[in-house]
């Protein structure tokens, strides 16, 4: 097309079950840490499974300014997710927004413009804080002890607070951020259950590329860790259950012995930055954004597809955008989310898309350290794979000794391989929805 | 040259009607769709009254496959009647050897609406004890009942890439598929961007639009805590009053609009029937607070004027603008001025409406239900009314269309979406032109 603007990378900003920031949860990657234990947030008794990927300790005093501390109470565990990720991505690309100003973390005014930041950020379905909303259904109950619409009417709504509602919109995520920030522009939230991530940081590149927006804050971040997220994917037998009593291990994504996938949080937002406009204020380059693909299965809307097509196809799109082909790719990122049935289809759609190649390329996935962070998954992967990129280092696949007999994935299994890596690949898939988006980078060159 | 992106069909499924022509009919007459909710028992609620889509049946219009898509949440069942009918009225629904990889989704979807009895039932449950008394919830044995008690397809269909994912099934759509939920933005920024996804050459073919219903109990309770509804109780009818001095909240309505969208070159190629060319398409952050719209319309202005810009339309150019209009106090307040400041003195002679007054506010589905009216204003050379207004407002001062249809030439039009936390998008769609 013509007159499009180049695009790269220039912040890294995750909140992961292995470390909040890029430098430590790299260096959790490289070290092959298991972000998976037994559920702490909540009692997980009572659930088939009860082990998750929960994040470290983090406060959100840490990553606002001061005069946004009253506004903590109407976020929900994405939103604050969200937050945090901004901020390391915001403080990581060397951008002096409202936000780092405000809390005297550098001096003079803001070195961008709101009205050319924008934001896309990938959401899940947030889920009520069931305490807070149980508790109040429990206030609307009749004679018999049921609960009463009635009585919901009457009294029982008014205890919960007003805003109650706002928390749980998707796209509090990104209000929140480009209110903390200052982002004016360009503002989109996509929900597409695991793919959103992907979908988002490509949608972002083309709204920098057709130059809406000079920069944007993307990627995604969700939450799983509360009973109800915990039971919806329980109802269809997505979670691991045999594990509880190994939880360090228990996501063996493409494993000979995987047994379903372990729920997560996390997420990270990434900043894409139009080429000029980062060396005008002399940005670090992590990579060149050079591909975005996305396509979506048609042979069920709940179940992947055996044969792959949808993801196979959104690695096509992607190659061919990035107008490269698989012969020069030299790192892939599938999704890896150890069920069964997706790991399979997943497996197809690479080989499908590269072939015999497959087996030459090194390949990444973090989903054993990290989980299934939902709608944040794939920004976490995206962020290692250009961190991979960007240092010629391929880090281990944590938990990935012992692969099914079909993969072809060449997962580092010990220490960090030194590499050069020229472009890679990364792929996220929404489990149900079944929307695929692949994006492709470039090592930067002039 | 850049891709041009023309409009080539267009379905809903409105609480006027689920069908394109009678629908709109009913919307020049002026009908009101608000009444008493049926779907769930609100007597005691503080706004006991919605505008529901009635005698609704997916199986007038999906035979295919129709079972397993009945089990769809009520967003994929309109979605998928809604794009039926879009693609029956762009002429695709006989084969024409469309390569399906070219054809793509991107829907503004809601999250589908929770299953409320089961969910409260194991709610209650959960925060009893051995004994049967009331405590704080107990996770492990919320979790024991709410298992047995939750269905899981219901639950699987709550995840808002659901209608999407069902219109790529039904449609052999393999192309890019997405969803966006902008809050009551949520189907104009989806229009919008599946625009840019033909005009980058991702597709030839988008279909694109919003599905959504908040009308359970949780939904009307949300937006009823946040004051936000008209309690108009005694007169259901008269709630819904865009830019009227009194208006007190808006109405809470569900449905679907579906657009087909497609290359300028595409459509020609098969002679398809155009309705209009997508010109302009602005969307903006208030970021601001997240209760309030800016007190300027600092972000609306910004989305219609960025829309202008990329439409290179200027103020003038635009005959109608369908309004966001909710008949919040905030929202038409703000968007008089917004409108002011970017139409400036032609402010005064834009034609505006708010559909809403009739249909209540279908929240991630009403902008592209209010772009379908756009599209039937050109084609039909009339304006649907602001209906239910009575009382002139000095602080919306402008010409809402009030309370009749209006017959006028119409070329260009402008449509507004402005959701929760400051989202601001707008959509302009033009007669197509040489």
């Amino acid at each position: 097309m013509a007159g499009k603007r180049r695009v790269v990378v220039t912040g890294l900003g995750v909140a992961t079950p292995i470390g909040l920031g890029i430098e430590t949860f790299w260096d959790a990657l490289v070290q092959r840490q298991s972000g998976l234990r037994r559920i702490q947030t909540f009692d997980p008794s009572g659930q088939p499974s009860q082990i998750a990927g929960e994040l470290p300790d983090f406060s959100l005093r840490d990553f606002i300014p001061k005069g946004y501390r009253k506004s903590v109470k109407v976020m929900s565990r994405d939103i604050e997710i969200a937050v945090a990720c901004a901020y390391h991505a915001v403080t990581d690309a060397g951008l002096k927004t409202k936000c780092v100003v405000e809390r005297g973390e550098a001096q003079g005014e803001p070195n961008i413009d709101s009205r050319r930041f924008g934001a896309n950020i990938g959401a899940g379905l947030i889920c009520a804080d069931l305490t807070e909303l149980a508790g109040a259904l429990n206030t609307a109950v009749d004679e018999q002890d049921r609960f009463s619409l009635t009585h919901w009417g009457t009294e029982g709504m008014s205890n919960l607070t007003p805003l109650w509602l706002l928390k749980f919109l998707p796209n509090m995520l990104a209000c929140h951020v480009t209110i903390v920030h200052d982002a004016q522009a360009l503002s989109n939230t996509i929900t597409c259950a695991e793919a959103s991530s992907h979908l988002a940081i490509g949608e972002a590149f083309r709204t920098i590329a057709r130059g809406d927006v000079d920069v944007s804050v993307c990627g995604g971040a969700e939450s799983k860790i509360n009973p109800m997220s915990m039971a919806r994917p329980q109802l269809w037998n997505r979670l691991t259950t045999d594990d509880n009593d190994n939880p360090e291990t228990a996501s063996r994504p493409f494993g000979a012995k995987r047994r379903g996938m372990v729920a997560a949080e996390g997420g990270g937002l990434v900043i894409l930055e139009a080429l000029d406009h980062a060396k005008a204020r002399g940005a670090r380059i992590y990579a060149e954004m050079v591909g975005f693909g996305a396509a979506a299965d048609v042979h069920s809307w709940s179940k992947p597809d055996p044969a792959g097509r949808g993801m196979s196809l959104a690695l096509k799109n992607a190659l061919a955008d990035a107008g490269t082909t698989k012969a020069s790719i030299d790192l892939v990122t599938p999704f890896g989310t150890a069920t069964i049935e997706h790991d399979a289809a997943e497996m197809t759609a690479w080989n499908d898309a590269f072939g015999a190649k497959l087996a030459e390329i090194s390949a990444l996935t973090t989903r054993g350290s990290v989980g299934n962070n939902g709608a944040g998954a794939g920004a976490i992967d995206f962020a290692a794979t250009v961190m991979a990129l960007y240092r010629n280092t391929i880090p281990p696949s944590f938990n990935t000794g012992d692969l099914d007999a079909d993969c072809d994935f060449r997962f580092v299994q010990n220490d960090p391989v030194d590499a050069k890596i020229s472009q890679a690949v990364s792929l996220g898939y929404a489990l149900a929805g079944r929307q695929s988006g692949a994006l492709v980078i470039r090592k930067f060159e002039e | 040259m850049d891709r041009r992106i023309v409009i080539t069909g267009a379905g809903w499924v409105t609480p006027l009607g689920h069908d394109l022509e009678s629908a709109w009919k009913r919307m020049l007459e002026g009908q009101c769709a608000v009444a008493p909710t049926t779907l769930f028992d609100a007597k005691t609620f503080p706004s006991a009254f919605t505008a529901e889509v009635r005698n609704f049946s997916l199986d007038d219009f999906v035979q295919k496959n129709v079972e397993a898509h009945r089990e769809g949440s009520r967003n994929a069942r309109f979605a998928l009647a809604a794009a039926v009918m879009a693609w029956r009225y762009a002429g695709l629904d006989s084969d024409l050897g469309l390569d399906p990889t070219r054809v793509g989704v991107y829907l503004g979807g809601g999250e589908g609406p929770i299953n409320f009895q089961p969910f409260a039932d194991a709610a209650v449950v959960g925060c009893r004890n051995d004994q049967g008394q009331a405590t704080p919830l107990d996770a492990p044995r919320w979790a024991q009942n709410a298992l047995q008690m939750l269905d899981a397809t219901c639950e699987l269909e709550q995840d808002p890439n659901m209608a999407g994912a069902h219109l790529a099934v039904h449609f052999g759509a393999e192309g890019p598929n997405l969803n966006t939920l902008t809050a009551c933005a949520a189907s104009t920024q989806a229009i919008g961007e599946a625009t840019h996804i033909i005009r980058y050459g991702d597709a030839d073919v988008m279909i694109s639009g919003g599905t959504h219903s908040m009308i359970h109990p949780l939904g009307v309770t949300g937006f009823s805590r946040l004051t936000a509804l008209s309690t108009r109780n005694d007169s259901p009818q008269t709630a819904s009053r865009p830019f009227d001095r009194t208006r007190d909240g808006f109405v809470l309505g569900e449905g679907a609009g579906i657009l087909v969208l497609e290359e300028l070159e595409h459509a020609r190629a098969r002679s398809a029937n155009i309705l209009a060319e997508i010109v302009g398409f602005g969307s903006t952050a208030d970021a601001f607070r997240i209760t309030d719209i800016h007190e300027d319309g600092r972000g609306g202005v910004a989305a219609m004027e960025a829309a202008l810009k990329s439409a290179q339309l200027s103020p003038g150019d635009i005959d109608y603008i369908s309004a966001h209009g909710t008949g919040t106090e905030e929202n038409d307040k703000i968007e008089t001025l917004a409108i002011r400041k970017v139409f400036g003195d032609h402010a005064k002679n834009v034609a505006i409406s708010s559909i809403k007054s009739m249909i209540g506010h279908l929240i991630a589905a009403a902008g592209a239900v209010e772009l379908i009216t756009c599209l039937l204003a050109i084609r039909d050379g009339v304006v649907p009314p602001t209906i239910n207004y009575e009382n002139p407002d000095p602080n919306c001062d402008l010409d809402y269309v009030p309370n009749h249809a209006r017959k006028m030439p119409v070329r260009a039009c402008l449509s507004n979406s402005f959701g929760f936390g400051g989202q601001n998008d707008t959509v302009i769609v033009k007669a197509l032109e040489d």
